[in-house]
């Protein structure tokens, strides 16, 4: 019967039940494999052959005055130092707003009214939120933050700029709040609960601080997508020419700015091949401070993974 | 004849469930149950899978409030008040009421700070120091860990961290222990060990336990409730008590021909 079969020697075709096929289960498993990698060296090559090309481009340009020097008619003196100074100023603004906006509205969503139907018909909307196209946002910076309420933010200033970018990324972020603590397991709320903890008590020592370095990381990637923006900057009129910088105080806030992406992007539609080679040091510097902020982003989160 | 109420017994009863019913939404998971669990007793349930023993279980300390559409409907009184009236307030229901889970889930923190947290929480005011080593002890885990109460709980073995979820839960001077089968986790030797030390807790505490260990039910508990499962015509399973007793009577002498099929092993 059943002993019979089984103590049958497995290379007795006959009557087995089985067509193993190991030669051709593992030509598919490499054929798998060969496409898997193909995919990675070519979105490699591109990436590098871009950088390649950016670097060449713009090496001859990149020294002390790119960085020092305000912007200029001339070519050989224009500088990228109010652009720089504006791009810090916004994403310093932008996480402001945004950290205790975005993480607010996920833990909200994600542990107060997790299954109610007005926080899935919010869930929805979000989800669609992230996905409208950046200028729109920039129009709605333009009639809310620039013309509306100008009293407060003083017009075309960096404080509308900061705020149409924190709408901009505030989906990501909230997404990325509520990602992480739906990654928390159960079991170590329900054990704070048994313990006669309050929400808030389960939420600040146990639940949060697991969450945070996966915050920490959304957080920071959406910002490193707010700093590449050039379109809802362009729309609420951010300047191309600013010879000087904000003072650091609350009315620098409602000063006039500008940003790399937009030094970039206008240095790079003037005919002069000199301005060219500068957009393309601008890219460089553009691209180190996104390396920089994501180095930070997974320095951050190792360091609180650790704790 | 169901036997669910002790009439010839003395002791104190903590809890009093009249014609308890506990749902999920429209579905009724637990169908009117009656009984009264003494105090410092074990009392057992057991049953099938599906037979409602947890969710009833968790009615004891209201953590079914935290699941959506979960409601109890009938009476469950503590020490003759309301468990679900209004002014009582689950938060501090729960700190009289401790609770042991299925899967030992200490906080990923450090020994110390796992039996530390209820007490913060709740506004303990004695020494801090005093109150874990007293806890651990008494949940025959000091000598094992006293050297190492910064390590993180999770590098603990199972059983040892079950142990310390029970030293929490004590930490916090409740007065009932519910236990969701504190044991189908553990190897045979760490369930030993868990089973003695609820012996000795028995002193102190009221004790309700749930489990699937028919053996441990006979072992470890005073009194034992059998649970059944009947499925409804649209195929919904509902856990009603079938019979409570004496944990002796209910294994020797079952009242009941489901009880002795599911005592005797024949299913479930």
């Amino acid at each position: 019967m059943t002993i019979n079969n089984s103590s049958r020697p497995q290379t007795s075709k006959q009557k087995s039940n089985f067509d193993v096929g190991l030669s051709r289960r593992f030509a598919l498993d490499r054929i798998f494999q060969i496409a898997c990698w193909t995919a990675v060296i070519i979105g490699l090559v591109a990436l590098v052959v871009l950088l390649v090309d950016v670097v060449i481009d713009g090496l001859p340009r990149l020294d002390w005055t790119l960085l020092s020097e305000f912007p200029s008619r001339r070519a050989s003196r224009a500088g990228l130092k109010s652009a720089l100074v504006g791009t810090i100023w916004l994403m310093v603004l932008t996480a402001i707003l945004t950290f205790p906006l975005g993480v607010g509205a996920g833990i909200f969503l994600e542990e107060f009214v997790k299954d109610t139907w007005y926080a899935k018909v919010i869930e929805v909307n979000i989800s669609n939120l992230a996905a409208v196209p950046s200028i729109i946002y920039g129009l709605l910076g333009l009639s809310v933050f620039v013309r509306l309420m100008e009293p407060i933010t003083g017009g075309r200033s960096v404080l509308a700029g900061a705020m149409t970018l924190s709408l901009l990324v505030l989906p990501i972020v909230i997404v990325a709040t509520r990602e992480s603590l739906r990654a928390v397991p159960d079991s170590l709320r329900q054990a704070g609960f048994a313990l006669g903890a309050t929400r808030w008590q389960v939420i600040s020592s146990q639940v949060f601080p697991l969450a945070f370095p996966g915050i920490l990381t959304g957080t920071i990637l959406a910002l490193s997508r707010a700093i590449g923006e050039t379109a809802p900057l362009i729309t609420i009129g951010a300047l191309t020419f600013i010879a000087f910088l904000p003072p650091l105080s609350l009315e620098g806030l409602r000063t006039p700015f500008t940003a790399l992406p937009i030094q970039i992007f206008n240095w790079v539609s003037r005919p002069q091949q000199e301005f060219h080679t500068a957009a393309a040091a601008g890219i460089i510097v553009l691209m180190v401070v996104l390396l920089l902020m994501n180095a930070t982003a997974i320095w951050l989160r190792n360091k609180f993974q650790q704790d | 004849m169901n036997t669910n109420t002790l009439e010839n017994s003395v002791t104190e009863v903590i809890f009093q469930l009249e014609k308890v019913s506990v749902y999920y939404g429209s579905f009724e998971a637990v169908r009117k149950v009656y009984m009264d669990i003494p105090k410092n007793k074990i009392t057992a349930f057991i049953g099938p899978s599906g037979c409602g023993k947890s969710t009833l279980l968790r009615c004891f300390n209201r953590l079914n409030d935290l699941i959506p559409g979960a409601r109890v409907e009938g009476k469950i009184t503590y020490h003759d008040k309301n468990l679900y009236s209004k002014d009582m307030e689950a938060v501090e229901v729960r700190r009289r009421i401790g609770m042991v889970f299925q899967k030992p889930n200490p906080f990923p923190k450090s020994i110390y700070d796992n039996i530390a947290f209820g007490a913060r929480v709740n506004g303990y005011r004695g020494d801090m120091n005093e109150l874990v080593e007293q806890s651990l002890r008494q949940a025959a885990l000091w000598d094992e860990v006293k050297d190492k109460l910064r390590e993180n709980g999770l590098s603990l073995s199972g059983g040892q961290q079950q142990r310390l979820c029970i030293a929490r839960a004590i930490a916090i001077e409740p007065e009932v222990l519910l236990m969701d089968e504190p044991c189908s986790a553990l190897d045979p030797i760490s369930t030993l060990k868990i089973e003695e030390l609820i012996q000795q807790l028995k002193q102190n505490y009221t004790i309700v336990l749930v489990t699937h260990n028919m053996q441990q039910a006979t072992r470890a508990s005073d009194m034992a409730a059998f649970f059944n499962v009947v499925t409804s015509e649209e195929g919904k399973r509902s856990g009603y008590l079938v019979e409570y007793n004496e944990t002796i009577k209910l294994f020797n002498d079952p009242q009941e021909e489901s009880t002795k099929e599911y005592v005797s092993g024949r299913f479930g």
